[in-house]
């Protein structure tokens, strides 16, 4: 900076001199500046005397400030003010306004909770929440399911039943589905009948010749297939086998294959291979008991509950 | 009279030196010292444990990914996170994190409490696609986990550190007995050094995480560890205010 320019700058300096000629600015904080900060030293004493503060020792100073909560046993508590009492506190507000409503879910028949205009809205608004958090990630938001890795749960096709008990009991516990693998059991040739077998239920243009001797492998005690998925082919929800009779598919993409050689492989694929997957978690240690019946509820109102 | 000025220290870079030591010291002493003395703010609750040889190497994959740049583990005891991600965390739950995971940043969900809220299936597929099970998912794709094989030459000296900082992993056979004391013999068997490897070898094969038995791959420590976070302390046994007074 030029010395013109130092000389008509009206900011004084300190006064000091450095190496001669190296002077600083004297820019003091604005007052206004100044005052804030003492005020909020002050109101960090003031903090310290109301709420959790200093480590002393084994312990902390708690503060003068107090807080009352509810506690789940109905009992009510006065502690000194921290972020987890505070949590009960409000959430207390929020349980209380809800209990009339759970407690009614919790006292009544699954039946009833559909018909009954106001539960019905309260089970559709806090399902949907309770179901985006914890079911979209597989079944999907709205329910729709993913092919090979979670079930449809909006149509009227159910691999462990449909009703409110099925459904409240695959909430509470968990599944975990299973087919055995046939690739050591049957040809290439045979698991090619079966497919067309399985193909021609569902009304697919396969070799009828083909689908016919799968028809006998399938209630043979070769293949054994009606063991599991039941003499008609329509599954056992006791042991979650598939219906094999309608156009719902969900481990072998048969929608989506084009053309008969491609359904027909992909229904090989899992005969070949089985089925060691369709884990569904148990909810029960996440999800209160009213929670998992409101859940019950709101996901046979999905669509196809029975 | 003595009269300070301020243009002592300023002039005299060897005092300004001492005195910005002592600044710094008495600063650390009062906000960290505390810290490690200060017994009350730590729960006492039953379950937590360290983390076995397979999901220890999980946590490294974790930390090299870089998972913590977008999820935190810590659960805040605000009435929102509690609906969306369960009971608040407690400082125990993090007792033998080294370094905890807290983290401070959320992209992505908080997976504090994310231990078998899903299969393992769906872990392994969302890792490797997020968006083929999220479609509105920003997470990058993790594809070499379920192909890179799993390291393990050095789990036992990656065990042998974590001691040197206070993890109780058990070297000797006095160890070993304090284990069994204090988290049971089956636990204690998963914390002992020297087994590390075949308990490793042994959890990954019937755990068989990534839905590959043939193979112990990074997936298979990931999503071991994943689905252990937050389910150590059995919060059905303790009352909605337990935890109250450590804060």
């Amino acid at each position: 900076m030029s010395q013109e320019k130092l000389q008509s700058h009206t900011v004084q300096t300190t006064g000091h001199a450095w190496d001669g000629d190296l002077q600083e600015y004297n820019n003091p904080i604005p007052d206004w500046w100044l005052y804030a900060f003492y005020i909020s030293v002050l109101a960090a004493v003031a903090y310290w005397f109301t709420y959790p503060a200093w480590p002393i020792g084994n312990g902390f100073t708690t503060g003068f400030d107090q807080i009352t909560y509810v506690n789940d046993k109905g009992v009510t508590k006065t502690t000194h003010w921290n972020t987890r009492a505070l949590l009960m506190h409000e959430t207390n507000e929020a349980v209380a306004a809800q209990k009339p409503y759970f407690d009614k879910v919790a006292a009544m028949p699954f039946e009833q909770i559909a018909k009954n205009p106001e539960l019905n809205s309260f089970v559709l608004s806090a399902g949907k929440q309770l179901f985006s958090d914890n079911c979209a990630a597989c079944h999907q938001q709205g329910g729709g399911g993913k092919m090979d890795f979670a079930p449809n749960l909006t149509d009227d096709d159910w691999l462990y039943g449909g009703h409110y008990a099925n459904i409240q009991q695959t909430i509470t516990d968990g599944r975990h589905g299973y087919m055995p693998p046939f690739a050591e059991v049957l040809t290439d040739a045979q698991m090619t009948q079966l497919a067309d077998y399985v193909l021609s239920l569902s009304h697919n243009a396969v070799n009828p010749e083909s689908a016919k001797a799968g028809d006998v492998l399938f209630h043979s005690e070769t293949a054994a297939c009606y063991y599991c998925h039941g003499v008609d082919a329509k599954g056992r929800q006791a042991h979650g086998s598939a219906n094999l009779t309608d156009s719902i598919w969900l481990w072998a993409d048969v929608p989506d294959a084009k053309t008969i050689p491609l359904k027909e492989a992909a229904v090989k694929n899992v005969i070949r291979t089985g089925l060691n997957k369709g884990v569904m978690p148990s909810w029960k240690d996440r999800l209160s008991a009213e929670q998992i019946k409101l859940l019950t509820v709101y996901v046979h109102e999905l669509g196809g509950g029975k | 009279m003595f009269n300070f000025k301020h243009e002592w220290i300023e002039t005299n870079v060897g005092l300004l030196l001492v005195l910005v030591m002592l600044a710094i010291s008495i600063g650390g002493l009062v906000e960290i010292a505390p810290l490690f003395l200060i017994k009350n703010t730590v729960e006492k609750v039953d379950g937590v444990r360290p983390y076995t040889p397979l999901e220890l190497r999980g946590r490294d994959i974790y930390q090299r990914e870089g998972c913590y740049l977008c999820h935190s583990q810590m659960i805040r005891p605000f009435r929102d996170e509690a609906l969306r991600y369960g009971h608040y965390s407690l400082a125990a739950e993090s007792e033998y994190d080294h370094p905890f995971q807290w983290g401070s940043k959320r992209t992505g969900p908080d997976l504090a409490r994310v231990g078998k809220k899903y299969s393992n299936e769906w872990q392994v597929a969302h890792l490797t696609s997020p968006r083929s099970m999220v479609p509105e998912s920003v997470m990058p794709n993790f594809p070499w986990l379920e192909k890179n094989e799993l390291n393990i030459s050095d789990i036992k000296e990656r065990m042998e550190a974590l001691r040197k900082v206070g993890v109780p992993y058990s070297l000797t056979k006095s160890e070993y007995q304090a284990n069994v004391k204090q988290f049971g013999a089956a636990t204690a068997e998963m914390l002992s050094i020297p087994d590390a490897r075949k308990n490793l070898i042994a959890q990954a094969e019937s755990g068989n995480y990534d839905g590959d038995p043939s193979r112990i791959t990074e997936m298979d420590a990931l999503v071991a560890y994943l689905q252990v976070l937050g389910t150590m302390v059995d919060f059905s046994k303790y009352d909605d205010d337990a935890f109250v007074k450590y804060r």
